[in-house]
């Protein structure tokens, strides 16, 4: 582990500690927690510190830590506490251990949901934290692995004068418990060439549209939107959304010709090849002779990779949409679920457009609601009653692009066939007339 | 209402259902101004990302580490920075990054040279080793076996040159999780919290704390019956069948999952969110029985690290750690790590069948 070079500026450093104690407690040893101060990453042990200089709730706060480090064990217990008209986001936690950590006997945490994109101003991370230096505890986490502002450790009692506060100035809870809860969206348009569609707006027409189902907890559990501009998907939304929209694009890749031969002039002919042409998931490229790149398009699935290798001379189509994948989630209760393609693309302009994610949302909300056992997220309701029934329930046809492969077991009746084999003959005719 | 209880009782405030805040009123203006109309980006150098629009506009953002959790000091001290050396805007990525955004190159050296001098890192950028994807633990959580925080702090001191370097095949996402939710999510690499003993009830809480019929319903084995001991109504646990997951102590707390000796850690390995290249894929794991042992958890430290230089040395451009591992399979994943296998690496749940080698495709 490499050490830290000593402060130019001590009193301007991630490791400063104030010399005036304003808190009137007495700290507690933590010889464990100080094994953290050092090294080269910020400590958050440091930061704990300098809260506790400042006030006694943090002195118990760091007391119950390193009681918890001694012990091995966590002395957190959750209840029920909310602001007045909410029923949710709120995370109570009462001290176990108060008899010994009276000032930290409750300590919850305020979820806050932050602007879509995560942007601040200086000006209001500054307000954000004036706003819980003055109600609570001083700690922020930014962000909460939902997406949230995690503003952790105040009494009952100011939570709801925190909350007064920033709601004033344009600040709402996100969700807790059984409800649709707080949404993401990549920094998308706000900053990067791949994006295909203006994920805040799909972010807040999302998310906004369902404001009383996240307030007001009475799902049969949690219901999670994330919003990612291109395939790369950095907001996880396949493995950790109910709900992901994923922009794409249907038209070819956009193509400089004379930014691939620079690439290949810089890089090598091998490079190239072994690195961009070879990755390629569907064998959709190929390096031409005067070294310009020949695209079948038709069979590039969008995975982004040559796109992201070869950033100027490659960019997604003009032909821009999303892509809707529904039910991913991690393992509880039977086992871990990706979002499955629900729709394979759709135009994402026009406020029709935007009407009509907002509507198959809807949909697929109020059948969850319906149909869903207590405590089964989405993507698991599909698993047990089959995505056929899903569909079925909110409304959209069967498309191949849902799979990838047909069904290999012959354990199926299909009384049904001729109908539904003219239903996709039908469908498909208006494509070829 | 009486009247008289009407007039006492304070009035109060109604919130204002606002919801999610629009992202473009803090946004940094050239962001706003080009808005769907970027070009292409590239790295002048690590933690530092240059995106020029159609426009011809051009914006530098530099990416720095934090601890995550923040208060008023580290924020005035870095908000101060960025208003001197910045120009006021700034945005978090989904690893707790911060990213400052400014109009000229020629600021980038001094926002730089201001930040380190606070003490914070700049990187995460490119094929690095970004923050480590955080969760609560034992600071704020109430069911944590371990702490989050500190995993996370022990192992970004041991991987910080990694974090301010690009030198990875590619890039690399680290995740801990304090229980087996695994709110960490996926990661190329993730550490999290492994179970090894049943739940220990208290069978005198049971029946005032817990709805006994959803704990029921909440084991994934149906290990989990009613029953009545010493004369209460309470719950009982099949130990045999448990497969000790947990997911019975959040609905009921007298169900204590976690045991300061038999709370372990396993390691994961990858997990990726991506669709570029391969579809997405979920971690495999690749090591268990590891010692829960703050406050720098030495052990784990060490298998995330021989993992780590394993891939460096041993993948090619672009693979992130799952392409590496499919491409030289998980014999040699296993032979190069000297990680041993066992019995408990091959799956026995759901589908279960889909992840056992049906042909002879093998490697001598």
């Amino acid at each position: 582990m490499s050490e830290r070079p000593k402060p130019v500026d001590p009193e301007r450093h991630s490791s400063y500690l104030p010399r005036e104690k304003k808190s009137t407690k007495p700290f507690h040893q933590t010889p464990m927690l100080d094994q953290l101060v050092d090294g080269p990453w910020p400590s958050f042990v440091t930061g704990l510190k300098r809260l506790a200089h400042g006030n006694n709730m943090m002195v118990d706060v760091l007391g119950q830590l390193e009681h918890s480090y001694k012990t091995r064990l966590g002395y957190w217990k959750g209840g029920t506490v909310s602001v007045f008209g909410y029923g949710g986001g709120i995370i109570p936690r009462f001290s176990e251990v108060a008899a010994m950590f009276p000032e930290s006997k409750e300590f919850h945490t305020l979820r806050v949901q932050p602007p879509a994109g995560n942007h601040y101003t200086t000006k209001m991370l500054r307000q954000l934290s004036n706003s819980w230096n003055k109600w609570g505890s001083g700690l922020i986490a930014f962000h909460g692995q939902t997406g949230n502002i995690m503003f952790i450790g105040s009494t009952s009692e100011n939570t709801q004068h925190f909350f007064d506060e920033i709601n004033e100035y344009g600040f709402d809870l996100g969700g807790a418990g059984p409800c649709v809860r707080t949404a993401m969206s990549c920094v998308g348009a706000a900053r990067c060439e791949q994006s295909n569609c203006n994920e805040m707006k799909v972010h807040r027409t999302l998310v906004n549209n369902f404001i009383d189902d996240m307030h007001r907890p009475a799902l049969p559990y949690k219901f999670k939107f994330k919003v990612s501009g291109c395939p790369n998907d950095c907001m996880n939304s396949i493995q950790r959304a109910d709900f992901a929209v994923i922009g794409t694009w249907r038209d070819d890749i956009q193509v400089d010709q004379a930014e691939v031969k620079a690439y290949v002039g810089s890089h090598g002919r091998k490079y190239t090849i072994d690195n961009v042409v070879a990755r390629c998931p569907t064998k959709a490229l190929s390096l031409n002779d005067d070294d310009t790149l020949a695209i079948d398009n038709r069979n590039c699935v969008r995975c982004m990779h040559c796109i992201n290798v070869m950033t100027k001379a490659l960019s997604p189509g003009k032909d821009k949409g999303i892509t809707l994948l529904i039910g991913g989630k991690r393992t509880l209760k039977i086992g871990d679920t990706m979002g499955t393609v629900i729709v394979p693309f759709m135009k994402l302009d026009t406020d029709e457009d935007y009407e009509k994610l907002r509507e198959i949302a809807a949909n697929v909300i109020d059948f969850w609601a319906e149909n869903g056992l207590e405590h089964e997220r989405c993507g698991e309701m599909i698993e047990r009653i089959g995505l056929v029934n899903f569909l079925e329930g909110i409304g959209i046809d069967v498309d191949p692009h849902m799979i990838s492969h047909p069904r290999t077991s012959s354990y199926v009746r299909m009384d049904e066939w001729d109908q539904e084999a003219e239903k996709w003959m039908q469908r498909k005719q208006p494509a070829t007339a | 209402m009486d009247q008289t209880q009407a007039v006492t009782k304070k009035k109060m405030r109604q919130p204002i259902e606002s919801g999610c805040p629009d992202g473009m009123q803090y946004m940094h203006p050239l962001m706003l101004k080009n808005f769907g109309n970027w070009k292409y980006h590239d790295r002048p150098r690590p933690g530092v990302l240059h995106h020029v629009a159609h426009s011809g506009d051009e914006i530098w953002t530099v990416r720095l580490g934090t601890q995550r959790q923040l208060g008023p000091y580290e924020i005035n001290l870095l908000c101060d920075i960025i208003d001197k050396y910045g120009e006021g805007y700034v945005r978090f990525t989904i690893r707790s990054n911060m990213e400052v955004m400014v109009s000229k190159w020629e600021k980038v050296a001094p926002l730089i040279k201001a930040i380190e001098a606070a003490g914070y890192p700049v990187g995460g950028t490119g094929n690095s080793v970004t923050m480590i994807s955080h969760t609560q633990g034992w600071l704020h959580c109430d069911i944590p076996g371990t702490d989050a925080s500190g995993v996370v702090k022990a192992l970004m001191d041991e991987l910080h040159t990694e974090f301010v370097r690009e030198e990875m095949p590619n890039r690399v996402h680290i995740t801990t999780s304090c229980c087996q939710i695994n709110c960490g999510g996926q990661g190329d690499i993730a550490i999290n919290v492994q179970y090894t003993k049943p739940p220990k009830i208290n069978h005198d809480l049971v029946a005032n704390v817990c709805e006994r019929p959803s704990v029921v319903a909440r084991c994934p084995v149906a290990a989990i019956r009613p029953a009545i001991v010493n004369g209460k109504p309470s719950l009982e646990v099949d130990e045999k069948k448990c497969i000790c997951c947990g997911a019975c102590y959040p609905p009921c707390p007298p169900m204590q999952i976690n045991d300061a000796d038999h709370s372990k850690l396993a390691i994961w390995v990858g997990g990726k969110n991506s669709n570029a290249r391969s579809k997405p894929m979920f971690h495999k794991l690749v090591a268990a029985g590891i010692p829960n042992n703050p406050p720098r958890w030495p052990e784990a430290a060490a298998i995330v690290k021989k993992i780590l230089a394993v891939y460096k040395q041993d993948a090619r451009d672009w693979e992130r750690v799952g392409d590496w591992v499919e491409r030289i399979g998980w014999p040699r994943f296993f032979e190069l790590t000297g990680l041993p296998f066992t019995k408990f690496h091959i799956d026995n749940w759901r589908g279960a069948r889909n992840s056992l080698n049906a042909s002879t495709h093998i490697r001598f």
